[in-house]
């Protein structure tokens, strides 16, 4: 028997519309609607400002530890805004910007970072599920979601976020073979931002690319220039469609990079070059779209101070909220609260009532931090 | 001597290690150039190069099955789990194999490793990064289950724990490893697993604790020594499992009253199996009902309500005026 070939070689796209140098393929340009394409560049301007806006929290010891998004705004905006609020969308921890398009006020995802369980709660309905921290295990429960929306016969398609680490977790690999198995309505969007942490693309793994991975679980994978808006859009509204008219999954890889810090616990100096991020902060997905609405006469002023007041007054509300009621905890363990728990939170009502109260006696915790970077959380 | 916080003298203990046992392989996630997220591996990727000291991909089921495999190979694997509440990523290959090898071929193979791991609250981090998970390892035959409470007993623990035969589950306390600084001797010393310490002898009343509750147990044991004139007596378990019970029975037949701090959940808590023991050794010694001071039985609050949920030494001190007036 000779050796016969069952697989032809694969090919793997990369897509690219508007490249760094804001040269523009007129051929491929989606067209954007113009209310939507504006309202989409001011979703990235939101969350590249809120971005800086949390990092000086931060650094005040207003929020603790985040993760900034700089540098990923367009591969977060252009492809959560191809979902309709019917659709799913499935974050890990990096994903401020596609939230805040999803309807997360500001305050409560400052909440979420300043250590309140709150933050991660979704307003009824909302069809989003909190952030997720140990890294790729969201992606089983896009998969579940997906498989849920088809046998209730809706036309939900569901959206997961993830970087290129997670690639690396069997999560990742069951999650694409489950969806694979089962074609359902999903779809993978993996912001390859060159870096997990200290550990480059490279050591991650031995393939060229993230997006051949999909052909293995026998799905389509692209990779797309997850700094050109444009071009995410128009990869992931493909996806979506088809995920959409009973087509299965796709994995999108944007070729991105995290041009700020990991976490605001992390020291990039101690294993990338300054050169790195300079060559990088070149092909920043913000730069290059400002032409490009010019062009069209889509640039209107006075974005930056309306979105500066938005952040402002969201920050004033987060901080006016009423101190944490410690008692809380007890709530939603259980539908019902158990007897145990119940002599426990007694016990807690009765050590607290012998504290006097009053901020900092409240059962906060205003001690310092031993984790590098990080500051004391006070509200 | 060199006066050192505990990441410095645990990465005192890899160092002088790795230097005496070729065998000696670090790998983890972010153990190599960054050295760490707390440091604890700094410089010993550009001292032993990235053979011996790998960052790996981002899997933790890989660092573990991997390192299953270059023990059964003769090499020493010391892992680190970046926070010990991703360690539910790699809990099949401890408790299915780590665990398991000597028994499973009866004694021919064996997986002598190390796996380190941050834990515990104090950090203000997220979900995740402040739990403590000890109870599921202690409960696994097979396991040695290692938390020390400071730099000198850690750095200690660790050279015992990277020479023994066996698994060797080591639990760093995240707001232990700046917070205090021991005199710690530039020649290495071990300190033997399986044994308690009695940390602070007493008469009264006994404490149980262990890493980063011990500070909580000795503000407590002040307190109670200067307002009430009691006399406590601190152990400091250092080994979870297995359990030092002689230590601990010893300690119940001198005092008759046990409190027991654990950052842990309560219900079916490490702290379960220190009042059992100490209850088949020294029933008949005891004056008071054995008490645990513990975390309520809730999921990880949010770093905002931390401080209401994990034992401090004034809850501790509450309850212990409770078993000495009982
Ligand atoms: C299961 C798990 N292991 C380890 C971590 C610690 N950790 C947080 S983020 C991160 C790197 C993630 O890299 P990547 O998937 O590329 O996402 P990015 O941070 O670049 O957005 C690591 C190791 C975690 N959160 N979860
Ligand atoms: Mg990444």
């Amino acid at each position: 028997m000779p050796r016969t070939r069952v697989e032809p070689r694969f090919q793997i796209d990369y897509l690219s519309i508007l490249d760094s140098d804001g040269i523009l393929d007129d051929a491929l340009d989606p067209d954007i609607p113009p209310d939507l394409l504006q309202r989409m560049y001011r979703a990235m301007l939101l969350g590249r400002r809120l971005d800086e806006r949390m990092v000086r929290l931060q650094r005040q010891g207003r929020i603790g530890t985040f993760a900034p998004i700089k540098g990923q705004e367009a591969a977060q905006i252009g492809s959560v805004a191809t979902l309709t609020p019917r659709d799913w969308m499935v974050p890990s921890f990096r994903e401020t910007a596609a939230m805040l398009w999803r309807g997360w006020p500001i305050e409560k995802m400052l909440m979420f970072f300043a250590g309140y369980l709150e933050g991660g709660s979704p307003a009824p309905g909302q069809r989003d599920l909190p952030i997720t921290i140990p890294v790729a295990t969201q992606l089983p429960h896009a998969v579940g979601l997906a498989y849920a929306a088809q046998y209730r016969d809706d036309d939900a398609v569901v959206m997961a976020y993830f970087g290129d680490g997670a690639t690396s977790e069997g999560d990742f690999h069951e999650a694409a073979n489950f969806a694979g198995v089962w074609h359902v309505p999903v779809v993978f969007v993996c912001q390859n931002n060159q870096w997990a942490i200290s550990v480059p693309f490279k050591k991650q793994t031995h393939a060229r690319t993230i997006a051949q991975k999909a052909l293995a679980y026998g799905f389509p994978g692209i990779q797309v220039d997850g700094n050109d808006l444009l071009a995410v859009y128009a990869v992931t509204k493909e996806a979506v469609d088809r995920a959409r008219n009973g087509d299965g999954p796709t994995l999108i890889e944007c070729v991105t990079y995290r041009l700020g810090v990991h976490t605001t616990a992390d020291d990039p100096t101690k294993y990338r070059s300054e050169d790195e991020v300079k060559a990088w902060e070149k092909k920043d997905p913000l730069t290059r779209l400002v032409p490009y609405l010019e062009r069209k006469g889509l640039r209107t002023s006075g974005v930056e101070e309306e979105l500066d007041a938005e952040i402002a007054a969201a920050v004033e509300r987060f901080e006016a909220a009423p101190a944490p009621d410690p008692l809380m905890v007890f709530d939603h363990v259980y539908a019902e609260r158990p007897p145990h728990l119940d002599r426990e939170r007694s016990e807690m009502m009765e050590r607290l009532a012998e504290v006097t109260p009053g901020r900092g006696d409240d059962g906060t915790d205003t001690t310092s931090l031993p984790m590098r970077g990080q500051r004391m959380t006070r509200r | 001597m060199a006066r050192l916080n505990m990441v410095k003298a645990l990465n005192l203990a890899l160092l002088q290690e790795m230097e005496r046992d070729d065998d000696i392989v670090i790998i983890g996630e972010d153990v190599g150039v960054d050295g760490g997220v707390f440091r604890v591996t700094e410089d010993l990727h550009r001292k032993f190069g990235g053979k011996r000291v790998i960052d790996s991909p981002l899997a933790e089921a890989g660092i573990i099955g991997t390192a299953v495999g270059m023990a059964l190979y003769g090499l020493k694997p010391v892992c680190e789990i970046q926070f010990s509440g991703f360690a539910f990523q790699c809990f099949h290959q401890i408790e299915n194999h780590a665990a398991r090898y000597r028994t499973r071929t009866q004694g021919r193979l064996t997986v002598p490793m190390v796996i380190r791991m941050p834990f515990g609250g104090g950090a203000r981090a997220l979900e995740h990064h402040s739990e403590s998970e000890e109870q599921f390892y202690a409960h696994i035959p097979g396991l040695k289950m290692v938390i020390p409470s400071g730099p000198r007993n850690g750095r200690a623990l660790l050279v015992s724990a990277l020479r023994d035969p066996d698994p060797v589950i080591f639990f760093e306390h995240k707001a232990l490893y700046h917070a205090a600084k021991d005199e710690v001797p530039e020649e290495s010393e071990t300190m033997p697993l399986g044994r308690a310490v009695v940390d602070r002898e007493g008469r009264d009343l006994t404490v149980i604790g262990w890493g980063g509750m011990m500070r909580v147990a000795r503000e407590a044991a002040d307190t109670l020594h200067a307002e009430d004139g009691i006399s406590v007596e601190l152990i400091d378990l250092l080994t979870i499992a297995p359990l030092d019970a002689q230590t601990l029975i010893a300690s119940a037949q001198k005092t008759g009253r046990i409190l027991i701090v654990h950052e842990a959940p309560k219900s079916f808590g490490p702290g379960a199996e220190v009042v059992a023991s100490i209850m088949e050794g020294a029933f008949l010694s005891l004056e008071a009902p054995i008490r645990r001071v513990t975390a309520y039985d809730v999921p990880f609050p949010g770093f905002a309500r931390e401080k209401a949920n994990v034992p401090d030494a004034a809850r501790v001190v509450a309850v212990a005026r409770e078993t000495l007036a009982y």
